[in-house]
């Protein structure tokens, strides 16, 4: 019986996997993927500053800051929901047409569309739905956070305003959102807060219009939130972000210990 | 001495138990032992007095063979005529005799005839110094300590939200029809505490004036709380308002959603229902 060759093992497959030259191109040094990491304080280092989405951090962060009651993730959690937001919020865009007025009620079918026949349409949609609410919840509780835990005192001011004002954005991405299934819910929600706006001083009346895209809620409306919703207001929130992230590393990182 | 500094073991023993951390006994202990073998080799101890100093250093020029740390003077002196613009010959000149090129010191950069015992690189105004006040504090790595935190509340939150989504479907009413007013109208949940206002006062009072009110009274607020103490028992006017704040709130949101039903009146929802919709 002729002698088969032997499987190679995982560290085998492991080794010539890892060491090429594509490889070694994508994983930069101290990378966890990268041949040759050892647990240690250089390797440590390197893994959360040589990739793009943990270099939000610095190498070493304050040990209390790790204590789950320290934070309670909240605003790491409130920027986790913005990103699947935005995500579940792309997949909902290619099935929906912000059209409506008489006899072309187009949004509010591919609202019913949505749920009946496109896969995971419904649950994509729940998930947007509730994530926002958990948004909203989230950017509020990690405003009380930061509150009790005097976090915004000297030298974080600044970032406190900022947080404010990111709290605003959140609310008007919500509340954007809210219109956009077109129903009753949606029209009547949004005709109480826009009430209020037109009651804004001198100049009640253009906020309003401008607001509305005319006098009242209607199709102009619709698109204009819709353009609002998915690219105006994540655009700016984006902005304000990157400036708080970016903040919280030049004050010298979490606050505390208390 | 030998390379391993040894401790002293009883300095030691003493500051664990004054309850010292073993890293700062561990280096006091270090420090006591090199003094004690200073003192049994006849050595002094502190600062050198100034002449030794001075002699030491004295002795270590003239062993490198130069002038080492001396500086340079080059204040130009004011020259006249050409408005102070040099000619290319006076700042070759200037150039080398900086450079020390034209003297005998042994070293580059210092002119013979040097008087100056410090050069002077640049004039900083106090105002431009980044005054950098962090302590050295108990840190440790972001990978995998924060992160892999990070990723079981992410992993948590994200899991919690996809059983939510599979259970509970998002509301969808009927078509908009703007000549059909809804018998319980209300606006999402975090504006309820607003419409709650709006029930008692003026929109021009609730909606602008306490909102506006509000959002001021937020964003100054860094600015207006003069306490320099994060700590909670040092803050607890603080904390009592910022308490009062969100309970007025969260009040007004809880009765505005729970117990308000059609045409906004009071209602109990144990009688007529939940009129809340997410």
């Amino acid at each position: 019986m002729p002698k088969l060759p032997k499987p190679p093992s995982y560290s085998d497959v492991k080794g010539s996997v890892q060491d090429n030259v594509i490889w070694k191109s994508i994983f930069r040094p101290g990378s966890i993927y990268r041949k040759g990491y050892r647990d240690t304080s250089r390797d440590r280092a390197l893994a959360a500053m040589n990739n793009v989405l943990y270099h939000l951090h610095p190498v070493k962060v304050k040990r209390h800051g790790l204590k789950l009651t320290y934070t309670y993730c909240l605003g790491g959690l409130s920027f986790f929901l913005f990103v699947l937001l935005t995500i579940t919020g792309i997949f909902l865009m290619f099935f929906y047409t912000p059209a409506a007025g008489a006899g072309t009620e187009i949004a509010y079918m591919n609202m019913r569309e949505l749920s009946a026949s496109v896969t995971f349409g419904g649950l994509v949609r729940n998930l947007h739905r509730w994530g926002a609410h958990a948004m909203v919840f989230a950017v509020f509780l990690h405003m009380a956070r930061v509150f009790y835990h005097g976090a915004y005192k000297p030298p974080r001011e600044f970032n406190w305003v900022v947080g404010v004002i990111l709290l605003l954005l959140t609310l008007f991405l919500s509340f954007t959102g809210y219109l956009l299934p077109w129903d009753q819910l949606a029209l009547w929600a949004v005709t109480v807060g826009t009430n209020i706006a037109g009651f804004s001083p001198v100049f009640g009346d253009q906020v309003s219009f401008v607001l509305l895209g005319g006098v009242q809620i209607g199709p102009e409306t619709l698109l204009r939130w819709y353009v609002l919703h998915v690219l105006f207001v994540p655009f700016i929130t984006v902005v304000f972000l990157a400036v708080h992230f970016w903040r919280i590393r030049k004050d010298g990182g979490i606050s505390g210990p208390l | 001495m030998s390379d391993e500094v040894q401790i002293d073991q009883e300095v030691y023993d003493r500051l664990i138990g004054e309850g010292k951390s073993e890293r700062i006994a561990r280096a006091k202990a270090k420090a006591a032992s090199v003094r004690k073998q200073k003192i049994e080799e006849g050595q002094s101890l502190g600062p050198k007095p100034a002449e030794e100093a001075s002699k030491a250093l004295e002795e270590f020029r003239s062993s490198r063979g130069g002038g080492g740390g001396v500086a340079t003077k080059t204040a130009a002196p004011a020259d006249g005529g050409s408005g102070g613009r040099l000619t290319p010959e006076e700042r070759a000149q200037r150039v080398a005799a900086s450079l020390g090129n034209g003297g005998d010191s042994g070293s580059v950069g210092v002119p013979a005839s040097s008087d100056h015992t410090h050069r002077l690189l640049a004039l900083v105004p106090p105002a431009g110094i980044q005054q950098v006040q962090s302590k050295q504090m108990d840190k440790v790595y972001t990978w995998p300590h924060l992160l892999l935190v990070e990723f079981v509340a992410l992993l948590a939150v994200g899991s919690l939200l996809l059983i939510v989504s599979f259970f509970l479907d998002a509301p969808l009413g009927s078509l908009a029809n703007p000549n059909e007013v809804p018998a319980i109208n209300k606006a999402p949940w975090y504006f309820m505490g607003l419409q709650e206002l709006l029930a008692y006062f003026h929109p021009a009072v609730a909606g602008i004036t306490i909102v506006g009110a509000t959002v001021a009274l937020l964003m100054a607020l860094p600015y207006a709380d003069k306490n320099p103490s994060a700590r909670p028992e040092n803050r607890k006017f603080a904390a009592m308002a910022f308490t009062f704040f969100l309970a007025f709130w969260g009040i007004l949101t809880m009765i505005g959603s729970f117990l308000r039903g059609a045409g906004y009146e009071w209602v109990w929802p144990w009688v007529q229902g939940l009129g809340f919709t997410l």
